[in-house]
């Protein structure tokens, strides 16, 4: 019933171990590429991301009712956005391995943190974002792509310990 | 029936007056075929879908991204009646076309983004916000037919 729609050659140079969607090459030289641009500018990052969650979605509060305060750009929030930016930068780094580079943060997020994955995802949206709303040019549909799949295979490095 | 508060009203009505539907629209769609390259199911006859490149410079593609926004508009003009401005709409993806309701929201998120790269600081949260939730109630309104 339906054409057999183009085949695109770059989903076939991908080698990885775990079979799952995978990160191939190209992905993890842009992602590369794309973050030694943007990391500089980190703590904004992370800070216009997270704030942008809490505002967007609300639900996300319950897991910061320890904080004094939650306003956007509020000291416990651009502390926080830099701690979790610090973490994707860890991440680009071991972009080989994502699941063994992660497992000490995936069991603080599985046994201590205990947020829910959803949330993520959620993050992970806000995340890219800011990089749209900061790097307008640079931020073209491939690397979004690539940088959309790396947050992805993060986020399933972050759940594996979960159960 | 959802509820806009006035400056939810006056973000859509302010957001859809600034961008230019000829641009925005070719240029969420292109994103969305790209980002997510399942979506490419539905353009099989829409000619070169090959790279990123083809998919940015096809004309059918970007003649399609404005149509949706023109779609858009409808909801725009009638924001306190998305769901019944859609019921055509809705049969027509549903029975015509055959589209996967998950897929609208994948070029929702796609024109957050395309959006939020042209109005750049001025995409606060709040209007990101504003924004989603209209997104999401058209998105709800488009599904809506299926059965």
């Amino acid at each position: 019933m339906y054409k057999k729609t183009n085949v695109r050659a770059d989903l076939h140079s991908t080698k990885n171990s775990s079979g799952k969607m995978s990160l191939s090459t190209k992905d993890k030289e842009t992602v590369k590429a794309f973050w030694s641009k943007v990391s500089g500018k980190s703590e904004d990052i992370g800070n216009d991301a997270l704030s942008r969650m809490l505002v967007v979605y609300p639900q996300t509060k319950t897991y910061f009712s320890h904080w004094k305060e939650l306003t956007p750009g509020s000291a416990p929030v651009r502390k926080h956005g830099m701690t979790v930016m610090k973490g994707v930068g860890d991440a680009v780094s071991k972009i080989e391995d994502l699941t063994a580079g992660l497992m000490e943060l995936s069991e603080l997020h599985a046994f201590t943190l205990r947020v829910d994955p959803a949330n993520f995802k959620i993050l992970s949206h806000n995340i890219l974002v800011v990089f749209a709303i900061m790097f307008p040019k640079e931020f073209t549909a491939e690397v979004h792509v690539s940088m959309d799949k790396f947050l992805a295979a993060l986020a399933r490095a972050l759940a594996e310990k979960y159960r | 029936m959802v509820e806009w508060t006035d400056f939810e009203r006056s973000t859509i009505q302010d957001i859809f007056s600034r961008i230019e539907y000829g641009v925005v629209g070719p240029a969420a769609l292109a994103r969305c075929l790209v980002v997510y390259p399942w979506t490419q199911r539905y353009f099989g006859s829409f000619g070169n879908l090959y790279n990123a490149d083809a998919i940015k410079g096809n004309p059918m593609i970007s003649k399609h991204g404005t149509t949706i926004m023109h779609g858009l508009d409808r909801a725009v003009k009638n924001m306190d009646d998305i769901i019944n401005t859609y019921t055509e709409l809705s049969v027509l993806h549903s029975e015509k076309l055959h589209v996967d309701p998950d897929n609208f929201k994948l070029l929702a998120d796609c024109l957050t983004i395309v959006v939020a790269a042209q109005l750049g600081k001025e995409f606060t949260g709040e209007v990101q916000a504003a924004f989603q939730k209209f997104l999401a109630m058209v998105v709800s309104a488009l599904g809506r037919q299926y059965h």
